[in-house]
């Protein structure tokens, strides 16, 4: 299988799905001639031309809604988001049409789009730029949310939203696009709202997803060595979550530790606890531990970045937690 | 000297014009009796804006609208019982219920929905007149918004990429002059909202919104222009509602005087005086019109009331889209009428030819500006 980065295989879904249905184009800021500001668009304007490859003005709100109008009658846009800082900007179009429109219309319309671009801390950029707001959009009805961790989840990620018949947020990440992994070529579909066990234990289940897998999956590496078997499920896609996937391995495990980049405040981890507390209370061993980005916004100064972000450290000693191991 | 219209055209015109004031004058009076809740804006006194366009357009050019949004699919020949059903929250209503007065959609007349956020109707618009000229259709979209909207960056933010790409989308100011309670003049550094198109290089111009024909004019012009690929034209139509904002406005902000100025220029006096004074129909035939849309209108009332509520199944209808799910056809569930429903391409038939930026036209101007790509 070869091995391709993050943005390789996205660029790759995006070239197949074109390929594929004429329907699909892509629009964003710098996606055309500057080949993608994180370069996933790179060689797509040579290949499909100007009214395929957009480059939008940077205006988020009109060129969303633009599009998510090209969805009701029939097409099928991928809009890119520079960032999803910027995309704060376009969430009305977002929430209040896209998700909507099917319900506003008692079933007339239907709005298939994705809207997809990096989230989550960037690396020195401070507060504005170095947001993880899946929480925000996981909170509405009408959209699907997803944010693979993987390569190969990428691309089969993101065919599948593209063929889905309902709007699509996809979280990327700026520290995942340059990440290596086997990718399967050609025909790589990753059904939405399936999570993925990426690594089997016993001891405890770490729940995560995007870029805090990684962290995750080194904790995990550690606390093999002290003979801690973690179990990690990467959810993949957080609306809608996959419930049977999250209970499975927390009636194997008996533990639950949940790891996510954003907020501790009505986070997507919280929503998770809460389906383990009811359908899983009995099952528990020890209450479930969240690992989350602290309380603050993000620094520019390099330490307290750090500091802000959850990291296999923080993970380990919440996994020690949950098996009243703490400071062994 | 003859009229330029038929008298089908104009008899057509004015029967829609009564239809939409006799509908809103029952459907105020139906939330007066609580048979209708929420928010429930009247289109009385902007009949000629809704309905001179839609004469004007082509059937299966797209149409759509903000919050006030009863009149338009009623111009294009929605179901008037249908639409009251929606209004009356009924299970038989176009959208079963779910959206209410300020989400009329009717997709068989190419009616895609009136939109409660202010502006928010705007870029949709733009982006199905973008997906016209993608698939190389010469279908224009009309997208009406209020005087208010036009100072919401989602105005401007789609003004500009209409006109750099050319998109067939004609925009309706309705300038009531009123944003709810507060006069446009009074937050608008530029009141006259079609001076703003000039920003975009775009056309734009002042129609008088009380009055049908000239509305017709306008819009024909402004489709053929679209239809023609010279891009977008921006129509501020002066017109005033003779009711509040909404029902539950009174309407304290403005003078009796000024209203009772404004209802001299009611629009559907106004077509039927010049219809009696071309000689093409008389007294008689205006009675019979009304009676027939008052009988029209109480049989919508009568339908949306014996109709009932939706079923609490519906609750988990119409949120996700599952696999393999078709689209409601609102007059075939309710009605058992076979409709004509928009079909799309497939992505294999469909060749994209446009070219928003034409490769050898980049090239030229990256060689003169000494860029090498």
């Amino acid at each position: 299988m070869p091995e391709l980065m993050y943005r390789e295989a996205l660029n790759q879904a995006l070239a197949e799905e074109m390929e594929r249905d004429a329907n699909v184009y892509l629009i964003g800021e710098e996606v055309g001639r500057y080949n993608g500001a994180f370069k996933v668009s790179q060689g797509l304007l040579d290949k499909f031309g100007s009214a395929r490859i957009i480059d939008a003005p940077i205006a988020e709100l009109g060129f969303t809604g633009l599009s998510v109008g090209a969805a009701m009658v029939g097409l099928r846009p991928v809009v890119e988001m520079m960032t999803w800082n910027f995309a704060i900007l376009a969430m009305d179009q977002i929430v209040n049409n896209a998700a909507k429109l099917r319900h506003m219309s008692g079933g007339q319309l239907r709005c298939p789009i994705v809207f997809r671009g990096p989230g989550g801390a960037g690396g020195r950029l401070s507060s504005q730029h170095s947001q993880a707001l899946e929480a925000n959009y996981a909170h509405f009805p009408g959209l699907k949310v997803i944010a693979p961790a993987t390569p190969a989840d990428a691309k089969g990620m993101l065919k599948a939203a593209i063929r889905d018949d309902n709007p699509v947020v996809m979280f990327e990440g700026e520290r995942l696009y340059a990440i290596k992994g086997e990718v399967p070529e050609g025909e790589h579909v990753v059904p939405l709202g399936k999570a993925d066990v990426k690594r089997e234990g016993t001891d405890v289940t770490i729940i995560t997803w995007s870029r805090m897998y990684y962290f995750c999956m080194q904790a995990a590496e550690e606390l093999a060595k002290e003979g801690i078997s973690v179990e990690v499920l990467d959810l993949r896609t957080l609306r809608p979550l996959d419930e049977e996937a999250i209970l499975a391995s927390v009636r194997k495990t008996n533990r639950a530790v949940i790891v996510e980049e954003g907020w501790v405040l009505a986070g997507v981890g919280a929503s998770v606890v809460d389906i383990i507390q009811s359908k899983a209370f009995d099952d528990l061993d020890a209450p479930v531990e969240r690992v989350t980005g602290l309380d603050v916004n993000m620094s520019y100064a390099a330490n307290l970045e750090n500091a802000t972000q959850p990291d296999a450290p923080k993970i380990i000693a919440a996994v020690k937690k949950v098996l009243y191991r703490e400071g062994a | 000297m003859a009229s330029p219209y038929s008298k089908e055209l104009l008899l057509d015109m004015y029967r829609k014009m009564y239809l939409i004031r006799r509908f809103e004058e029952r459907a105020g009076q139906q939330y007066t009796l609580g048979k209708i809740a929420g928010f429930c804006h009247l289109y009385i006194g902007q009949e000629a804006v809704a309905v001179g366009p839609a004469e004007a357009l082509r059937p299966d050019d797209y149409m759509l609208s903000a919050y006030r949004d009863h009149g338009q699919p009623l111009a294009r020949g929605s179901d008037a019982g249908m639409v009251m059903a929606e209004l009356m929250g009924r299970g038989t209503g176009y959208s079963k219920g779910k959206g209410g007065s300020m989400h009329i959609f009717d997709i068989e007349h190419h009616f895609y929905g009136g939109y409660g956020i202010v502006g928010g109707q705007i870029p949709l618009a733009a982006g199905m007149a973008f997906a016209s000229r993608y698939r190389n259709e010469d279908r224009v979209t009309l997208c009406y918004f209020g005087d208010a909207a036009a100072n919401q960056g989602s105005f401007h933010e789609t003004l500009n990429m209409a006109s750099k790409w050319k998109l067939p989308v004609i925009y309706i100011c309705e300038n009531n002059r009123y944003g709810m309670g507060t006069a446009i003049s009074r937050t608008s550094a530029v009141p006259e909202i079609y001076k703003r198109a000039s920003a975009y290089d775009m056309r734009g111009e002042p129609v008088d919104g009380m009055d049908v024909l000239t509305m017709y004019e306008a819009v024909k012009d402004a489709a053929e222009y679209c239809r023609a690929g010279k891009g977008p034209v921006l129509l501020e139509a002066n017109t005033y509602r003779f009711r509040g904002h909404s029902m539950a406005d009174p309407a304290t902000y403005r003078t009796k005087q000024e209203v009772e100025a404004e209802r001299k220029g009611d629009p559907i006096p106004k077509l039927r005086a010049y219809i009696q004074k071309q000689g093409l129909a008389q007294d008689d035939v205006f009675e019979s019109i009304e009676e027939e849309i008052k009988a029209r209108v109480d049989q919508a009332v009568k339908f949306a009331d014996e109709s009932p509520e939706p079923s609490l199944d519906e609750l988990w209808r119409d949120t996700i889209v599952e696999e393999g799910e078709e689209d409601v056809r609102p007059r075939e569930r309710v009605l058992g009428q076979k409709v004509n429903w928009p079909k799309y391409p497939s992505g294999q038939e469909l060749k994209v030819t446009w070219d928003l930026e034409p490769r050898e036209q980049a090239e030229a101007a990256d060689k003169k500006a000494g860029l090498i790509r």
